[in-house]
């Protein structure tokens, strides 16, 4: 099939960037969408032109490197899936794409369809684990979880990070990725200890990066490759509702900290 | 070059409890005097710089992916094996360590591989304590299954994504040390040069792969978790970027590198569909638990699989291996693939593919409960085929997927560099000649959290902290001049083809000559073959753009020069091992039925290759395996 792509090209964060329109031939219906794009930039290498930056790693939908907009849409029209994994078969002979870097305040663009995305890592610093020392652990099973908690923990611990949520919501908030990982370990027993501690923690990192409030619009929900739900952002709600009422300065008396 | 494993001593049961307590600690106000750099940060380099974070030392951490959570081990699907026998079916630290060697064909270090068995409970107790969802049951207890190689219930899982969920487990144990000040994440950077001062690994040369700085950095111990070679043949199921890179120079300024040829090519994976085909998915080796893999009789059948008989099938696994069936070890099950189609028994385009059937296991225990346990694969299948494997089998294929050779290291996971510790699959000790199912996982955190704490503490003690070693050492400027040099000569060259076709090049050639079947004849062509491709890539490749920007075509240039080198070096080991184990099947040495045949008396070694100039070849050093707890035989799965 024949495509007509018209791709975001920017230098760097500081430079201009353009939407510039490229023509190609012979797209197989069986290739996926990055090596659609892997024969577009063997085509411009050959020509001399610099070839389309963008991330990529496993092209197995788990990594969470990969992601631009197709078309306004976050990893384009097949839903529940990244773009490594979306393939031409979706497509038809003739259509016309548009592809864009995720667009967000807190996601600089780097060149191309590539965005920083540690502001994600950052949130995750802040408070994203269950503090426990490697060697210190009890044995596996002394503690039983009960099956259904442990799935919707293990629902929400499937994010890949890739950032989709942020792209697909109109105030770029990033409370999705923040209550996947709050909820996760919100739902475990393990997590109690530092329960109140981590919300409060994240959602200050994740409004000091400068993502935008969440209004409940659910576009995250329908962009995210893995299929993440809305209702862990009730989860984070509540729990950051209880834990700001609760809330106490931590202080360093009798030797804690 | 004299290899010195290291193995303490004594009972093999009490070989590692003996080595911790005799190893030299360093003191907790010490630790932090000590800067420790840490490459790669999968399931060991992570799971490492988060330890030794914890323990106080200041860490260095680089990743080329843009974060830490990215890292190759996040796409392990189908489990972790521990000796925990939860499921009382008479597993024990003994049998996980007698499976293990008897899977690697007897080419693994019995001392490294009861510690892996023996730490094997505790990593699962961490993650659990991390809050990695492991599948349970309804009782709340852990869940198991079973994998290749095995006949007990082992390996602890996450649906299908358990290599995503310790990494991400291992990544925020990380990512807490970040917040404490104690490791410090250079994403998006890549080492491109190892720095040896007076015999001893003192830093890198890293690019930053967003503005193409040159950076160098001190260390009092360099460690390098940075994954496996399997992108060498360029279709692999590892990451696109995936690389040697950091072994490769390493073992150019003087680390030992070991059995290159143990190549393990997976038997489940989705079969090539192009030319243009960028990578291969694997489809996890847990989907043998239930699905069943079977061909057509009849040679050249072209009927759709429904419509093929049951009488008409070949279960050739079960018939072949009856008790271990569908869960015979990797190297097994993918010759044994080979061998159906190339009797021309083969499905799908091209005949390269055998059926995954889950109809009979649907049948029996429902599509709910498959999906329970595979849904994401059947759906990562469906996206990729357009196929619905609830109704019409899976076709899959072999594919390189993992390398068990890698960095030689000692028991204390050191190379023959002194102060350049080797982890994961980047470093050659655990698994012999073939590794088992769900092995993986569980050597990357068992060096990561539980061996190299220990072991890098016993070398840092013996070397003081905080010399006056700076970036302006010649050492230092030397290494950052070959970097520059590298790049310099990769852009100038401007040729007329592109590194991807170079890189499909060598991949093809070592898939033809050195990939599931080898021979004389083929890999000495190879040996011939590959310089040529070098020498054309040194003169005709073409790299676009600058060095102070973001450049993929230029980071892609640097990693295929050094496959380049490196396809070399794996044809001349598989050439030189004259006997078929594991992964390294020589045509020249099989049984009557066709089975892998081992020559023990001339090769029970580990064949160390030590760097020995651009012009002169590589010298083959060895270290001779002695097996005193599973005696040597012909392995037998049938």
């Amino acid at each position: 099939m024949k495509l007509v792509l018209h791709i975001w090209r920017q230098k760097n964060g500081q430079a201009p960037g353009k939407m510039v329109r490229y023509e190609l031939n012979n797209v197989s219906e069986h290739m996926s969408f990055l090596e659609m794009l892997d024969v577009l930039n063997e085509e411009l290498t050959l020509n001399g032109e610099d070839p389309v930056a963008f991330e990529h790693d496993c092209r197995e939908g788990i990594c969470g490197c990969c992601g631009f907009m197709i078309n306004g849409v976050a990893h384009g029209p097949q839903r529940g899936t990244t773009v490594c994994q979306l393939h031409m078969r979706h497509f038809k002979d003739g259509d016309e794409l548009w592809l864009e870097p995720w667009r967000a305040k807190a996601f600089p663009v780097l060149k191309d369809l590539m965005v920083d995305r540690r502001a994600f890592d950052r949130i995750i610093a802040a408070g994203g684990y269950i503090s426990v020392n490697a060697g210190s652990a009890p044995d596996g099973n002394a503690l039983p979880i009960e099956k259904q908690k442990s799935d919707l923990a293990m629902d929400a611990a499937q994010c890949i990070g890739c950032g989709a949520c942020v792209a697909a919501c109109p105030n770029a908030s990033a409370m999705l990725f923040t209550s996947a990982k709050v909820v996760h370990l919100a739902l475990l027993p393990q997590g109690q200890p530092e329960r109140h501690r981590r919300v409060r923690n994240m959602v200050a990192q994740m409004q000091a990066e400068i993502f935008g409030a969440c209004t409940n619009l659910g576009e995250c929900e329908a962009a995210c490759p893995k299929k993440i739900k809305l209702e862990n952002i009730a989860r984070l709600n509540r729990d950051f509702l209880k834990a700001s009422w609760i809330f106490r300065e931590e202080t360093t008396a009798a030797g804690a900290g | 070059m004299k290899l010195d494993a290291r193995i303490p001593a004594g009972p093999i049961e009490q070989k590692w409890q003996k080595a911790k307590f005799e190893m030299r600690l360093v003191n907790p106000a010490n630790k932090r005097k000590y800067n420790i750099i840490v490459v790669g940060t999968g399931l060991a380099g992570g799971s490492a710089a988060a330890t030794l974070g914890e323990l106080g030392y200041n860490v260095k951490s680089f990743c080329y992916q843009d974060s830490p959570r990215r890292a190759h081990s996040i796409a392990a699907q189908g489990g972790i094996n521990a000796a925990k026998n939860y499921q009382n079916d008479g597993d024990s630290v003994f049998r996980l360590f007698y499976d293990t060697v008897k899977g690697g064909d007897f080419r693994a270090r019995e001392g490294n591989v009861y510690r892996l068995a023996e730490i094997s409970a505790n990593i699962i107790d961490q993650c659990v304590a991390q809050g990695v969802p492991f599948a349970r049951e309804y009782g709340g207890l852990l869940a198991n299954r079973s994998f290749g190689g095995a006949q007990v219930s082992r390996t602890f899982y996450a649906r299908g994504q358990t290599g995503q969920q310790l990494l991400l487990g291992a990544y925020q144990a990380m990512e807490r040390q970040v917040q404490a000040g104690k490791v410090k994440v250079f994403s998006h950077h890549e080492m491109l040069e190892l720095v040896v001062v007076d015999g001893r690994a003192r830093g890198i040369v890293e690019r930053n792969m967003e503005t193409g700085e040159i950076t160098s950095h001190v260390a009092d111990a360099v460690i390098l978790a940075t994954g496996g070679y399997g992108n060498t043949f360029f279709l692999s199921t590892n990451a696109k970027g995936c690389n040697t890179t950091a072994i490769w120079r390493a073992y150019k300024k003087g680390a030992a590198f070991a059995n290159p040829c143990y190549t393990q090519i997976h038997p489940t994976c989705i079969p090539v569909s192009g030319d243009y085909q960028s990578k291969l998915t694997l489809m996890s080796e847990s989907l043998r638990n239930d699905g069943r893999i079977w061909v057509p009789k009849k040679q050249g059948d072209k009927r759709p699989p429904s419509q093929i008989p049951e009488g008409e099938r070949d279960y050739y696994l079960e018939r072949m291996y009856p008790s271990y069936g569908n869960l015979c070890p990797r190297d097994i099950a993918s010759r044994a693939a080979k061998r159906v189609c190339d009797e021309g028994r083969g499905v799908g385009p091209g005949g390269l593919g055998v059926y995954l059937d889950f109809k009979e296991a649907i049948d029996r225990l429902g599509k709910n409960l498959i999906a329970d346990r595979y849904g994401n694969l059947i759906e990562m299948y469906e996206r990729i085929t357009g196929e619905d494997p609830y109704t019409s089998p899976m076709r899959i294929f072999p594919a390189v997927h993992y390398t068990m050779g890698g960095l030689w290291v000692d028991y204390h996971l050191m190379s023959t560099i002194p102060g350049l510790f080797v982890l994961g699959e980047a470093n050659f000790s655990d698994h012999g000649a073939n590794r088992l199912g769900a092995s993986a996982l569980m050597q990357g955190l068992a060096d990561g959290y539980f061996v190299i704490p220990y072991t890098l503490g016993h070398f840092l003690a013996g070397v003081k902290a905080g010399d006056n070693i700076t970036t302006d050492h010649p050492e230092f400027q030397f290494a950052r001049s070959e970097v520059d040099n590298r790049i310099k000569h990769f852009l100038g060259i401007k040729g007329k083809r592109t590194v991807d076709s170079f890189h499909r090049e060598l991949g093809k050639a070592l898939w033809e000559d050195c990939g599931m079947a080898r021979n004389r004849k083929g890999l000495e062509a190879a040996l011939i073959k590959i310089p040529a491709i070098r020498e054309e890539f040194s003169k005709n490749v073409t790299v676009t753009g600058d060095t102070m920007e973001v450049n993929q075509a230029l980071e892609r240039a640097g990693r295929v020069a050094d496959f380049l080198e490196l396809g070399k070096l794996i044809c001349r080991d598989a050439l030189e091992r004259e006997e078929s184990c594991g992964g390294h099947f020589r045509e020249e040495y099989q049984t009557a039925e066709g089975e892998a045949l081992r020559n023990d008396a001339q090769f029970a070694h580990v064949a160390a290759w030590e760097y020995a100039g651009e012009n002169a070849p590589p010298i083959r050093n060895t270290e001779p395996l002695d097996f005193e707890y599973v005696h040597l035989a012909q392995r037998n799965y049938k």
